[in-house]
């Protein structure tokens, strides 16, 4: 069981590896993000096999959920225009979704296997468990907490800033 | 919990580093550079969870929780002002900005 773990943490890092060269090279901004959300979901496959459970739930959470949804949100707002429904038709016949589609079939057979055969982590000995990151980061690591809710909020009050209706070029010139 | 050597953890880490950079340094479209810099920042998580996880200690993980929660502020910013750029230069060209004078 241990050496298909070693064995799904390189499936995994290939898929990653992959996946990223894809999503660094395509020219369609919406094809490297389905590239770049099967490379998260791969990592978050490697922080499992590492013995990270709760980061690789949030990496699922907040990367693939959070961050690449505000990424497809400005991808939208910037597509705006009549042709867009043209580009949508194109690319749902281009099959630019199999490269994909492919790597996280792969991702969920591999995941579906590690929890049926290997099991919960909860026999495991040695990984550092939610409970202990719970308590570590609201001890020693508190003021870090506390620092990064401040980025957090500075993140939100800038991004409120910035996302007004912005000037046009003329009115920036004057 | 030690099936996987520690260094495999850190050389996927710095492969996911070198590929986020070279895209941050080969692609001209501000979205693609943005991207590039979650990759990056992503192999660095790699690379802390990897080491954090040699010696059974949470603190890779909750630097990686630090990581996380830096890419969140550093995308949202990001994207704030890919859309005010788009708006203002009608491209996504990083060059365009080149009439820029201090």
């Amino acid at each position: 069981m241990t050496t298909f773990m070693g064995f799904a943490f390189y499936i995994a890092a290939a898929v990653a590896v992959i996946s990223t060269i894809m999503a660094i090279t395509r020219l369609v901004a919406v094809h490297a993000l389905l590239y770049m959300i099967v490379s998260l979901l791969a990592v978050a496959v490697v922080f499992y096999t590492m013995g990270a459970p709760l980061v690789a739930a949030l990496e699922v959470i907040i990367y693939a959920g959070a961050i690449v949804v505000l990424f497809v949100f400005v991808v939208m707002m910037l597509n705006l225009g009549t042709k867009a429904r043209e580009e949508e038709r194109q690319w749902l016949a281009g099959g630019a979704w199999i490269g994909p589609v492919v790597l996280s079939a792969l991702l969920l057979l591999e995941v579906i296997y590690l929890i049926a055969r290997v099991g919960t982590y909860s026999n495991m000995s040695g990984v550092a468990d939610p409970k202990q990151i719970g308590i570590a980061l609201y001890g020693p690591y508190l003021v870090g907490v506390e620092l990064s809710s401040m980025l957090l909020l500075g993140a939100l009050v800038g991004a409120c800033h910035l996302g007004r209706p912005a000037p046009t070029r003329k009115e920036v010139r004057e | 919990m030690t099936v996987i050597p520690m260094s495999h953890g850190l050389i996927l880490g710095g492969v996911l580093f070198a590929l986020g950079l070279a895209g941050l340094l080969m692609r001209r479209n501000l979205l693609f550079i943005l991207i590039s810099l979650e990759i990056m920042l992503n192999g660095a998580g790699v690379a802390f969870v990897a080491a954090g996880s040699r010696w059974g200690q949470p603190d890779g993980q909750i630097m990686f929780l630090f990581i996380l929660a830096a890419a969140a502020a550093e995308v949202s910013v990001g994207l704030a002002l890919l859309l005010r750029f788009f708006r203002l230069h009608n491209t996504l060209d990083a060059d365009s900005t080149s009439e820029m004078r201090g």
